[in-house]
């Protein structure tokens, strides 16, 4: 990769467009400078081939952009938007109530929390896993790591019920046979805090881990034949070749992750929690407060403001976490 | 694997990921016991590991009227197969445009899809432009066309196309006159296959365990998804119970295959991903290494 090339704009082959002589610049042989038409015609092929996604693309994430606007009205079902009358800022009130540094606090922490402990235990499996040769191990590992990422949520949660279920869970009974005493996992809150971060790191834990296992295979060996012969350990070589190496993929998951710091897996609070009221202090998001008050009150303009914030703050996260990132190391940035 | 750990790091290694490994299937494991729990026994003595009493009183409830659990069944593999399809389909054919250098408008066009992973309107926008001016709630398509693309996806698909695609390839089947399809559909694909494969199976994954398209847009049960009608039979089950409960109304809960039940629905509900998903995982490695990393 050249210096300076990000993930998403970075090219990988360079010296070959030469081999396309049909390749449209912007001036003919003959000194006219190509139109648009031209570029249109001469590039159908290719257009043709992008337009069903970039139509999908345009339908259900552009066409919504405007419907931002919402944000500041007071929208009316039966008259639709145009006959909404404007709101200004009111709708955004919600945020200086008490609930909203609640559930905010909740939202960005628990994400940070997620994003620190999936990374890092992923990275460290990966490592463990690059140390095995096995074959059939390595399958074996690899898809029982895999099986929690591929349950619905509804699923976990019920999984997770027969669990830390008060009266018949797997843990109470445990407990009991053991002499101790059963806890009423779903009526305290002090235990959420550290449950739902390693549920969370449960479900995720073979996604991230294999993509980190793939990156470290495609590491050329001889970098480390040369560590081992310079007389590196293990942990050197972990340390200044797996490491760096690793960097760019470890990059690009967390500001993608960073975009999205004020969105809630909405899943997971959701079901995992069983929707207990008395956990809301400690489990209640962004998305579920939300969701919640559109079920029960229909406010669509509550909702729409605190889908405004989520989407801004995401771009003004990822946008100066890329930039710091790129004045860094350009490779590691995302755009 | 020239230069492997010493062979007691390696022991240590070994035991712990197979202890980690052992924490990601036995919940499931449990799931599948509970399911095959006697309801009575359940009452009696809580959930277990392994069946106290083995009895197949849940399934036997759940599948005795099959007609709704059948209805979601067929939704669901009607959307992922048909969504899995057509969005691989889509996504290789936009990411290989995106790949190919002589696109001249490869730049505006990447820009153009990957900004949606960074900035997007929210869930009221959408929803409305769905439910009301699409005219979206209660059709099939609503199930399978929001998630047609995903920009990581297509992110994916063109780095592995970059890398594994020359130019002497396409240029080769210019030559022979082909368009620009069928260099794909002939040429590129079978290469692509590994990275295919895998983006297919987590978009049919994606599909398959959605509720949340049928949540937001399906009332009528005859186009519930399986994930959608299981988490509402749970919920009213759990209702069920709850009002029984508290207003000590006497009905010998051990009749009712409550619990048992629930696991047996969600054991029905996941096995045939589980099932399928071994198959694919060979596709995995190869599929992400090539696909995810840079240069």
């Amino acid at each position: 990769m050249g210096k300076g090339q990000t993930i998403v704009t970075g090219e990988a082959y360079t010296g070959l467009e030469d081999a396309f002589e049909k390749r449209p610049g912007l001036w003919s042989p003959s000194g006219k400078r190509r139109g648009l038409l031209y570029n249109l015609k001469s590039n159908r092929s290719l257009l043709f081939l992008a337009m069903p996604g970039l139509l999908v693309i345009l339908v259900f994430s552009y066409l919504p952009l405007p419907g931002l606007l919402i944000a500041f009205k007071d929208f009316r079902y039966d008259v639709g938007f145009w006959g909404s009358p404007w709101a200004g800022l009111r709708n955004f009130k919600f945020l200086i109530m008490q609930d909203a540094w609640r559930i905010i606090r909740n939202t960005v922490g628990y994400n940070l929390i997620f994003i620190a402990l999936t990374m890092v235990t992923a990275v460290i499996i990966a490592l463990m896993l690059y140390e095995l040769s096995h074959k059939l191990l390595l399958k074996y590992l690899q898809t029982a790591f895999f099986l929690p990422y591929f349950l619905s949520w509804v699923v976990v949660g019920f999984t997770l019920f027969a669990f830390l279920n008060g009266q018949y869970g797997i843990v109470n009974n445990l407990l009991k046979a053991s002499g101790l005493s059963p806890e009423q996992w779903y009526y305290q809150s002090k235990f959420w805090p550290i449950i739902l971060p390693l549920v969370y790191l449960w479900k995720n834990i073979g996604y991230y881990s294999v993509i980190f296992y793939a990156a470290l295979l495609s590491i050329e060996p001889d970098y480390y034949e040369a560590a081992a012969i310079d007389g590196a350990s293990k942990l050197q070589m972990t340390r200044r070749i797996s490491l760096p190496l690793l960097m760019p993929i470890i990059s690009i998951l967390v500001l993608l992750q960073v975009g999205r710091i004020f969105n809630a897996d909405f899943g997971l609070f959701y079901n995992v929690p069983r929707d207990i009221g008395i956990l809301y202090p400690v489990t209640d998001v962004i998305d579920t407060y939300v969701y919640r008050s559109l079920r029960a009150v229909g406010n669509i303009s509550m909702a729409s403001a605190a889908g405004l914030l989520q989407s801004v703050v995401g771009l003004l996260t990822v946008s100066l976490s890329n930039y710091a990132v790129r004045l860094r190391n350009p490779d590691n940035a995302l755009y | 694997m020239v230069h492997q750990a010493a062979l007691p790091y390696r022991v240590i290694i070994v035991a712990v990921l197979l202890a980690l490994s052992l924490i990601c299937i036995i919940p499931l494991l449990a799931v599948v016991s509970i399911s095959l729990t006697d309801e009575g026994e359940i009452v009696r003595s809580g959930y277990h590991l392994i069946p106290v009493k083995f009895d197949l009183a849940a399934y036997r409830y759940v599948l005795g009227s099959p007609d709704q659990i059948l209805r979601s069944y067929l939704v669901t593999i009607t959307v992922t197969i048909l969504g899995t399809i057509l969005s691989v389909l889509i996504m290789g054919l936009l990411a290989f445009a995106l790949s190919r250098k002589d696109f001249y408008y490869r730049k505006h066009l990447t820009i153009f899809v990957f900004f949606t992973m960074l900035f997007n309107g929210g869930l009221i926008p959408w929803y409305i432009l769905i439910a009301r001016y699409l005219h979206g709630k209660d059709h099939l398509w609503v199930l399978i066309l929001p998630y047609l693309v995903s920009p990581w996806y297509v992110l994916i698909l063109r780095t592995f196309f970059w890398q594994m695609v020359s130019s002497e390839l396409i240029e080769s089947g210019k030559i022979d006159g082909a368009t620009d399809l069928r260099i794909f559909l002939r040429i590129i694909a079978p290469i692509a296959k590994p990275a295919l494969a895998t983006i297919a199976l987590f978009v049919a994954f994606m599909y398959w365990n959605d509720w949340w398209l049928g949540m937001l847009f399906i009332e009528t049960p005859r186009l519930m998804p399986l994930q959608y009608m299981l988490q509402r039979i749970m919920s009213s089950i759990q209702f069920l119970t709850t009002q029984l409960t508290t207003n000590a109304v006497s009905i010998d809960l051990s009749k009712l295959p409550n619990e048992s039940a629930r696991m047996a629905m969600c054991v029905l509900a996941a096995g045939p991903m589980l099932f399928v998903f071994p198959f694919f995982q060979r596709y995995f490695v190869k599929g992400l290494t090539v696909g995810a990393i840079k240069g």
